[in-house]
């Protein structure tokens, strides 16, 4: 077996915090190595000493056995390593073969360019990875994952023998999530390595070989992975299975998340509620031309969490965002507690006691620049500040009470929004809604790219907020999430509701449902 | 690194230049001439505070030297004609409000670049009244200038109202909910959207206002000589954005202090007369406006790099 990458005691600071602790890790030819752990625990500044983003205070690196003194990003690249982030680094305006064509190429920058190589080259590594993207298509008009299946073109097309995952899954539906594990195992069986970094345990247990935990800063351990899947290995039978054969005791999905929080925590979802109360908001027959919602009719109830299932694009952001007024309906009725309304704009949806608590908190949930408590009070400035004189120790009080209430880990209410971490962001993002006293609470991937630890606080904040009488509407892209805390399940297809479900359904049921499958939704 | 890092340093800087003044040239505090040094930066500081308004919010705008130009011709026709001192002056400053409503309409109503805009209201406004004036010259009649009083009182109330404003906006800009929501949409229209905010309407709002304290502006010049000049206030945008600069706002919006912009004004102004005194010839003045705007500028490339990380 060939040594890929070799890192020991590699150590990082940054100012007065130490970011990596003397880690050491390795990556060998043909296997993927999954890197896991808490938000902040050292992954990303790992990551970036890999691709030469960061310069280590200490510790060596080799790259196929040779030491490296000095890794840039330019050497990097040129030493077959490619990093896929979770938010796709392509240029926006350029077209799918332009962006390919520019990582593949990019030596020579006077040389002419070969339009039709370029074009034909892009063509057949989307063919590769099994990519429906058309080559002059502009990035632009790209979703999420499809810009994603992009950036992993560029890294095949590169030659990478390293290549680097981050969070991958996190946007993408079961399907495109499928086609992407079929590329990761043609990398692996290509003799490449991958590291793979994921907070979906399942998919850990689904495609490493091995796992290493990081925690602090400092490496847990590496552990070998019983990979859950069968059948598929037994062609592409090599070294790296024989490892498995002979893999120490099973590890289990409790001990990784122990590994990581240093304790033990329940992957239980708190408990659902047994009696929902009257309906608060009603949708009857509601479409949106500009957002491609039709035809949706749903009741949400008070004390009731009723889930949006359903793939990327199936329309669930989009019926938000309808209801929410920011593309407002033009056909059907929105009835709120029992009254019709029409909603043209946030602020109305806001003054009738609805909530929104967008998905991309990094840019829309979270003002960066802004402290924690002018965030948090951003949203009721007419109520606590009566005459619009704005009162500092009234600020100060109300986001203290949510940052206790919350738990938000941040340095006080003065701390800049960019100082914090994503699930606390995702808390100063939640209290600010909640600071509005809304009577439905829209809630868009509540947990996205959020830790284990502080996912399991941000469901048992949702399934509070519901027992004192929220009406909840819960968009998630994360069926093990869906399951545990729905009262209610309604999957979205095509832009209208496929099914609703009850909440103890099963995973198949939700997404044959998703999928347009027969005998869904009976 | 401290929040207000920025404004110290121009506070700092501004001490030095002082200091060094107070040692080789005392001659600089004579209260008279330093009295004329501030009437005569009264208005430009009042337009710097809408300048600020205007950058907190991410636009900007460069049209301002021309709407103080046609403001103050404005001005001067209509006092010319015996017009009421105090209704010439509402009225100029609803010509202003109109110059700054219609740039406000353009960027937020239609969504277009707020440079592009004004970069074309600036050579529209000033072109057009140099065809309709032909660039004469308007004489005003007695009892205008210095609205009719000693030239003392006339000075000491111009710098006072500019002084009002300033801190009427400071304490806006850090007490009142309007102000808080224009840091919100220079940081981030869309956030700010979703939190029930109208950026639009705040988009709409700066330059409005930033139209009528021009107006107030070009009034506040008006009544300082006997004569109206076709050309004044030509490069006025880029004296206030270069004081809004060196003060530490932030030219890509949500961040700086009226007080900080208080101070690059100052160090600005200081510098022209200061070199005077110290007996350096004064061409090396515009030289040293623009390497201390450069210098602020790239202190806020440093910092923010530093913060990436």
């Amino acid at each position: 077996m060939k040594q890929l990458l070799q890192l020991s005691a590699v150590t990082k600071s940054f100012g007065a915090v130490q970011a990596l602790k003397g880690i050491s890790f390795d990556l060998q030819a043909g296997e993927v190595h999954a890197l896991l752990g808490e938000n902040g625990a050292g992954k990303s500044t790992l990551i970036k000493i890999i691709t030469g983003a960061h310069q280590p205070d200490g510790g060596t690196i080799e790259i196929a056995g040779e030491r490296v003194e000095k890794l840039s990003p330019v050497a990097a690249h040129k030493l077959g390593i490619a990093c896929i982030y979770q938010q796709p680094a392509l240029f926006p305006d350029l077209t799918v073969a332009e962006n390919i064509g520019l990582r593949l190429e990019g030596a020579n920058s006077l040389s002419r360019v070969d339009w039709n190589s370029r074009r034909n080259q892009a063509q057949k590594l989307l063919r590769r990875i099994g990519a429906d993207i058309s080559p002059d298509a502009e990035v632009r008009s790209l979703s999420m994952p499809e810009q994603q299946l992009v950036e992993i073109a560029c890294a095949l097309g590169a030659g990478a023998r390293i290549v680097i995952m981050d969070e991958p899954t996190a946007s993408l539906t079961q399907k495109e999530t499928g086609l992407l594990f079929a590329v990761i195992l043609d990398l692996r069986s290509s003799g490449a390595g991958v590291i793979y970094i994921s907070h979906r345990l399942e998919e850990i247990f689904q495609l490493a070989d091995r796992v290493t935990v990081l925690r602090d800063g400092e490496s847990v351990g590496t552990r070998n992975v019983c990979r859950s899947r069968g059948d598929e290995t037994q062609t592409s039978q090599s070294e790296s299975d024989k490892r498995l054969l002979t893999s120490s005791p099973t590890l289990t999905e409790s001990e990784l998340i122990r590994m990581m929080v240093g304790r033990e925590i329940s992957q239980i979802f708190p408990p659902a509620q047994s009696a929902p109360g009257e309906t608060v908001l009603s949708l009857k027959n509601l479409g949106c031309t500009a957002g491609g919602v039709k035809n949706v009719s749903l009741d949400v109830r008070a004390g009731e969490i009723l889930s949006l299932a359903g793939l990327v694009g199936a329309g669930r952001t989009e019926l938000a965002r309808t209801i929410f007024g920011i593309t407002p309906a033009d056909a059907g009725e929105i009835i709120l507690r029992g009254e019709k309304v029409e909603i043209h704009s946030p602020q109305e949806a806001v003054a009738r006691g609805i909530a929104y608590v967008p998905e991309d908190r990094r840019r829309h949930g979270v003002i960066l620049e802004m402290p924690v408590a002018q965030n948090m009070t951003m949203g009721i400035h007419r109520r606590i500040f009566p005459g619009t004189w704005l009162r500092f120790g009234a600020e100060r009080a109300c986001a203290l009470d949510f940052i206790r209430q919350l738990d938000v880990r941040a340095y006080g209410p003065e701390a800049p929004g960019h100082s914090l971490s994503g699930g606390n962001q995702q808390k100063v993002s939640l209290a600010r809604w909640l600071a509005t006293k809304p009577k439905v609470l829209i809630l868009d991937e509540p947990t996205q790219g959020v830790d284990v630890g502080a996912k399991s606080e941000i469901h048992k904040i949702i399934r509070r907020l519901a027992k004192d009488g929220l009406a909840v509407l819960m968009i998630s892209s994360d069926l093990p999430e869906i399951l545990g805390m729905s009262d209610r399940i309604a999957v979205m297809r095509g832009g209208t509701i496929a099914a609703t479900l009850p909440g103890k359904s099963g995973a198949h049921e939700v997404m044959s449902a998703a999928l347009g499958q027969k005998g869904a939704g009976k | 690194m401290n929040k207000y890092f920025r404004e110290f340093s121009a506070a700092a800087a501004l001490g030095i230049l002082l200091l060094a003044l107070a040692i080789f040239a005392p001659s600089f505090f004579q209260p008279q001439p330093l009295l004329s040094l501030a009437t005569r930066e009264a208005p430009t500081l009042v337009v710097a505070c809408g300048m600020a308004l205007v950058i907190i919010c991410r636009q900007i705008d460069i049209s301002v030297g021309s709407q103080f130009a046609v403001c103050s011709v404005c001005a001067g026709l209509l006092a010319a004609m015996h017009w009421p001192l105090a209704l010439v002056l509402a009225t100029t400053i609803l010509i202003g409000t109109t110059f700054g409503a219609f740039n406000g309409a353009l960027v937020a109503g239609l969504g277009l670049p707020s440079i592009v805009v004004t970069l074309a209201t600036m050579v529209t406004w000033r072109e057009g009244l140099r065809w309709l004036r032909q660039g004469v010259w308007v004489d005003l009649p007695n009892g205008v200038q210095w609205f009719g009083l000693p030239q003392m009182t006339g000075q000491w109330t111009l710098v006072l109202v500019a002084l009002a404003i300033l801190i009427l906006l400071a304490l806006t800009l850090k007490h009142i909910s309007i102000g808080r929501f224009v840091y919100a949409v220079g940081s981030d229209a869309e956030a700010a959207r979703l939190a029930g905010i109208r950026p639009r309407m705040m988009t709409f709002g700066v330059f409005v206002f930033m139209g009528a304290l021009t107006g107030l502006a070009a009034m506040m010049n008006t009544i300082q000589s006997p004569q109206v000049d076709p050309n004044s206030g030509t490069g006025l945008e880029l004296k206030t954005i270069a004081a809004v600069v060196v003060g530490g706002v932030a030219i890509s919006g949500g961040r700086g202090t009226l007080w900080g912009v208080f101070t690059g004004l100052l160090l600005l102004a200081c510098i022209s007369p200061a070199l005077t005194h110290l007996h350096v010839e004064a061409f090396w003045g515009k030289a040293i406006q623009g390497a201390t705007i450069l210098l602020a500028v790239v202190a806020d490339g440093v910092r923010t790099r530093k913060q990436r990380y």
